[in-house]
């Protein structure tokens, strides 16, 4: 051991710490921010030290050049463009990438540099191509999915898709077992196919509402499928990286199914909830039997004397792209003296946080996004209460009936506000694909409309009544 | 024998740092935070220059190698700078709302 690789030691050892420091400083809201830095530094001083180990040749060098240059700027491009309402699709899209990296470093080395792998090695192998190839493939299909580019094909609803899976899981095992032995190459290309269509045959049926925790669980295993790749090359960095992103991921994973009342188990193999209900909604619109629809006029007017009014955006708000919008909306309403706040439902969206991100984007200040917990007890003291594009989140069925397939799952309750207007495009069924009882009481009106043009309405509606003539 | 034991050590003390590391997260950080931790998750990049670095000079194996490279960096740079554009977002204080107030006050 000379001083070079004792300084690139030194340097590894650093660079756990800081990464170590910054997943734990992401979790605060004061230092999430400079704790990402620490952690893009992290692994800066990783790579760096990794050179100092390796001392690449020119040829390496020149390889190292051209990957780097493809991939660094493509990543760039990709962060800056992409607008905020795809967030959830971007990390899946990353997340699949990071998956495929790994699958083909196993790949590269079964191939070309097995000659001396032990058993362990192999057993790496094996495991980094197989977790690597469902992370890529579920990562690409959970991002078609939230695209709307993938819908959710009646089979995987039905138990067909059990047998397939399982089908596909034993030829991966069988591949897995005898690549070994098999210098053909076979096996390894069966075990890369088998655990790339798994990984679709598992996402696939699961329905919108969960792809939070299939994307947070496909995280952790982006995190297992790198350590699984320390081991076939040999870097103890790597592993303890990625065990640790595997391990936190998983974590992260629970906690949104808490969030949601729904155990992993049944996330990833109920299907989606509501079975056939298609998704994205529509149709389905018998079922309600007093329902009130009123005109973006008629909101208005209660809007304006309203004292204190609560926000609860849902999708519909991303899909509409109506953050902006709202933003103009309540800065009106502050205007005209009220009291305005944005209820968080912890899953609203496609991704929890999503919401927050979404409202950030548009300068909502963060004090006025209030969770769950804070502002259910608000609702009785609330006298006009929008929701935007959310729907089973506010269901409350979810405390009231027992028949539910919701019941139990925390939700707002924005049923005790004095005046419910739900804005949204049809009465088609929400993401979980079941009826709203929240849509059929007294206090509830529906104005329908897309969010976006339904929010400009309102503003236009309040401005011509003279609201915040001044502060415009 | 004293490597595997050695690196299965890093692996559970790993596992048991990340389990650690992630107890009470806000709603709010949630998509933030596994947007970072993807973008660690990203770490493959030292793989790929491993892999690169011991090609000797064989063709495929270098290919493979920056065109996994490609990918992880994709992952890491992309990853920390979206979850750098999220966060930026949190931070902003809520000056705007505040002079919004005032001037409704104003007009009262």
């Amino acid at each position: 051991m000379n001083a070079l690789d004792l300084f690139g030691y030194a340097i590894d050892l650093l660079a756990v710490l800081l990464l170590a420091l910054g997943l734990k400083g992401l979790s605060t809201v004061r230092s999430a921010r400079s704790a990402n830095g620490l952690a893009a530094l992290a692994m800066g001083l990783a790579v760096l030290g990794l050179l100092l180990q390796i001392q690449p040749d020119p040829t390496a060098w020149l390889w190292i050049a051209v990957g780097s240059a493809i991939g660094g700027l493509l990543g760039l491009i990709t962060a800056r463009r992409v607008p905020m309402t795809a967030m959830p699709e971007t990390v899946a899209l990353f997340n699949g990438c990071g998956g495929m990296a790994s699958l083909l470093v196993a790949v590269a080395v079964a191939l070309y540099d097995s000659a001396d792998a032990d058993l362990v090695a192999l057993i790496s192998i094996v495991i980094s191509v197989f977790v690597g190839a469902i992370t890529f493939s579920g990562s690409i299909a959970a991002m078609g999915k939230l695209q709307g580019w993938l819908g959710t094909p009646g089979w995987t609803q039905s138990s067909v898709r059990h047998g397939v899976n399982i089908t596909l899981a034993i030829a991966a095992l069988v591949a897995g077992i005898t690549l070994p032995g098999d210098p053909s190459g076979v096996s390894l290309w069966l075990l890369v196919g088998a655990s790339s269509l798994l990984g679709i045959g598992v996402t696939l049926p699961i329905g919108g509402a969960d792809m939070p925790v299939v994307i947070s669980l496909l995280n952790s295993y982006s995190g297992v499928a790198a350590a699984a790749a320390g081991f076939v090359v040999g870097s103890q960095l790597l592993i303890v990286a990625g065990a640790m992103v595997g391990a936190a991921g998983l974590i992260l994973t629970q906690v949104m199914c808490t969030g949601m009342n729904r155990s992993l188990v049944s996330v990833l193999f109920g299907g989606a909830l509501g079975g056939s209900a298609p998704v994205g909604g529509g149709g389905d619109e018998a079922g309600y039997s007093r329902i009130v629809s009123c005109s973006s006029e008629e909101c208005a007017m209660a809007l304006e004397n309203a004292e204190r009014v609560v926000f609860v955006p849902g999708y519909g708000l991303a899909v509409a792209q109506a953050q902006h919008a709202l933003r103009e909306l309540s800065k009106l309403l502050e205007a005209n003296g009220s009291e305005v706040s944005y209820a968080i439902h912890p899953v609203a969206g496609r991704m929890p946080g999503h919401m927050n991100v979404l409202l950030a984007e548009a300068d909502v200040p963060y004090e006025q996004l209030l969770e769950m917990d804070t502002i259910n007890p608000e609702f009785p003291r609330t006298d006009v209460v929008i929701v935007l594009g959310a729907n089973d989140v506010v269901n409350p069925d979810a405390k009231n009936d027992a028949q539910s397939p919701l019941y139990g799952m925390p939700v707002l309750e924005v049923d005790q506000a004095r005046q419910v207007f739900v804005v949204k495009r049809s009465l088609g069924a929400g993401y979980a694909g079941i009826k709203n009882a929240l849509f059929e009481l007294p206090q509830t009106a529906m104005v329908f409309g897309d969010a976006k043009a339904v929010l400009q309405q309102l503003c236009t509606e309040l401005r011509s009544q003279g609201v915040g003539k001044v502060a415009a | 024998m004293t490597s595997l034991s050695q690196a299965l050590w890093v692996l559970l003390l790993g596992s048991l740092l990340g389990l650690e590391l992630i107890g009470k997260v806000p709603p709010t950080l949630h998509t933030p935070l596994m947007s970072g931790a993807n973008a660690i998750s990203g770490i493959t990049v030292l793989a790929s220059l491993s892999l690169i670095a011991n090609a000797k000079d064989n063709p495929a194996l270098l290919l493979l190698g920056a065109v996994s490279l490609g990918f992880a960096l994709f992952n890491v740079i992309g990853g920390f700078l979206v979850t750098d554009r999220m966060l930026a977002m949190f931070s902003r204080k809520p000056s705007a709302s505040k002079a919004a107030k005032t001037t409704a006050e104003a007009a009262r």
